[in-house]
């Protein structure tokens, strides 16, 4: 059900951890949902130079994370909020109806982090859309944490 | 680990059993040599209706029972829902309230909340800690519009073996019927329907080394009850359409060589569950095991680990070349895990994180060591990306 993409990531998932010295960071999900995203990101200038992740959830949620840091890193911040679930799923070659929830968690992990980043730098968070998981209920995105 | 290292293993016996040679052997005839219609008065008729009859009679000897009490049908669930609904239909009259239990199979609960949109009124009781109903609950719940009592033999996830003697004996003191889906107990649990006081059993070829797509309901004589499939006169009227021939007659002969040691194979199996039992939990901190210590179904193993969720674990399982199953969500189409995990009182990010190994008849020592070299490092590996991880659980990251 999953393709070989998604395979390499959850046997070899890229970027797993958590950066100390982190700029931002944003978690989404929660314990009951079965999924929880949280990605740390480092930004020089307006850059994200690194990202990791750290997930609980299934192989779509891990290879989604795997996915979404590696894509990030690199990007400017604009860039970086613009990669859409869509994109995440493309990246891994596509993924199964039931699973594309994961990918929306990525992204709202990056965008997360992103407006973690930008409140901690005394801007205004950007608007984030709407939350994919639990069908959009019980899991607020929490900017804040760090 | 490379994938060279890597060998199959199937530990996923509750989901299904492989077939055994013997059963396809019996089955064999009935395909070309003896095709005809049982039902037919010519000689071509002749040995498929005595394959059908010799089946039936192995069915009941292995429950302890008439071969006029035994119908086939196409599986467990046909069973489950012909047990329900048709004693529902035959005994509206006498009243509208059933009883069951919170960790029945899908094939019972909706069953039943079906007939609740139909305007009957179903109990649902609660499980402790271990799984087990309490015979005293069903006691208090039966009232004067109760016709029936359904409860399980045996939990299919976490393997817990049910009190039915004592359920059935109070069923029966307030003259209710009792129903039992033993689809995961036969082959396991000796079963005397006289002795345990049945008035109804499901049962389902493919648990126990047979055919998929074949099944029996075990009616005791004298109960009333209704038909789902009409059509024919097959079974005695009871249930219509061509019978599977070759399906009954492997049903007949793998519940035969099923229930020929329960105490020798239980024992086989059970040595090496609980070796694999003793093993994870030694190995694997913050792991619980599911279900009761010692009663339980001989091959079922069901453990929740915590910080990780259970499709990853049988992902990673899977690479490694082993077969087995979870109660998490996320193996499913909905987001509630495991009706089962969530009855017995554990906090969904258990039941998320949850692992089913059933062994079976295949299974080796070797095997059970097989898992318990993966299984560590594959908890080990999930927990290292988890948030949840407490950090003193984690191995520091190198850059």
């Amino acid at each position: 059900m999953y393709t070989d993409v998604v395979m390499e990531h959850i046997t070899n998932p890229q970027n797993v951890g958590e950066l100390a010295d982190a700029d931002g960071v944003g978690e989404v999900g929660s314990p009951a949902c079965g999924d929880i995203m949280r990605i740390s990101i480092k930004v020089e200038g307006d850059r994200i130079t690194d990202a990791r992740f750290r997930t609980f959830g299934c192989a779509a949620a891990i290879a989604s994370s795997s996915m979404a840091t590696g894509m990030v890193r690199g990007k400017s911040l604009i860039e970086a909020w613009a990669i859409s679930n869509a994109d995440v799923v493309d990246a891994l070659g596509g993924l199964p109806p039931a699973k594309v929830h994961c990918s929306v968690l990525a992204r709202d992990a990056i965008r997360a982090a992103i407006n973690d980043y930008r409140t901690r730098q005394g801007l205004d968070a950007w608007e984030m859309g709407s939350c994919g998981c639990c069908g959009g209920s019980g899991c607020g995105s929490r900017p804040e944490n760090g | 680990m490379n994938d060279k290292d890597q060998r199959p293993v199937y530990m996923d016996h509750a989901a299904t059993t492989f077939m055994k040679p013997e059963v396809l052997a019996a089955m064999a005839p009935y395909f070309s040599r003896y095709f005809g219609n049982p039902s037919s008065l010519y000689r071509f008729a002749r040995e498929s209706r005595k394959g059908v009859e010799e089946a039936r009679s192995q069915v009941a000897t292995a429950l302890g029972a008439e071969p006029e009490e035994i119908s086939f049908c196409a599986g467990g669930s046909e069973a489950d829902n012909w047990a329900i609904k048709g004693v529902a239909s035959a005994l509206r009259e006498k009243g509208d309230h059933i009883i069951t239990t919170a960790i029945e199979h899908h094939a019972v609960l909706h069953t039943c909340e079906a007939l609740e949109k139909q305007g009957y009124r179903v109990t649902y009781l609660p499980v402790d800690e271990f799984g087990r109903v309490d015979p005293g609950d069903v006691e208090d719940a039966i009232t004067d519009r109760t016709i029936l009592v359904s409860v399980m033999t045996a939990n299919n996830e976490i393997g817990t073996v049910q009190p039915i003697t004592e359920i059935g004996r109070v069923a029966h003191a307030h003259g209710v019927l009792f129903h039992t889906d033993a689809v995961q107990a036969v082959g396991a649990v000796p079963i005397d329907v006289d002795a345990l006081g049945i008035d109804l059993l499901s049962l389902s070829g493919h648990k126990f080394y047979g055919p998929k797509g074949t099944g029996a309901l075990y009616i005791r004589r004298g109960t009333r009850i209704e038909s789902l499939i009409h059509g024919g006169g097959q079974e005695r009227g009871r249930r219509a359409g061509t019978e599977n021939v070759p399906g009954i007659a492997g049903l007949g002969r793998a519940i035969e060589l099923a229930t020929a040691d329960i105490e020798g194979h239980n024992r086989r199996i059970a040595a090496m569950r609980d070796r694999l039992i003793r093993g994870v939990l030694g190995s694997i901190p913050d792991t619980r095991l599911n279900g009761h210590p010692k009663q339980r179904l001989q091959n079922n193993a069901n453990f929740s680990f915590r910080y990780v969720e259970g499709e990853s674990i049988l992902l990673l399982l899977d690479a490694h070349g082993i077969a087995a199953s979870t109660g998490s969500a996320c193996s499913s189409a909905s987001l509630e895990p495991s009706h089962v995990l969530l009855a017995i009182g554990l906090p969904h990010e258990e039941a998320h994180g949850s692992l089913r190994l059933t062994l079976g008849d295949a299974n080796t020592e070797d095997d059970v060591d097989y898992i318990l070299e993966v299984l560590p490092e594959v908890i080990g590996r999930l927990r290292q990306i988890s948030p949840l991880t407490p950090a003193c659980a984690r191995v520091p990251e190198a850059d």
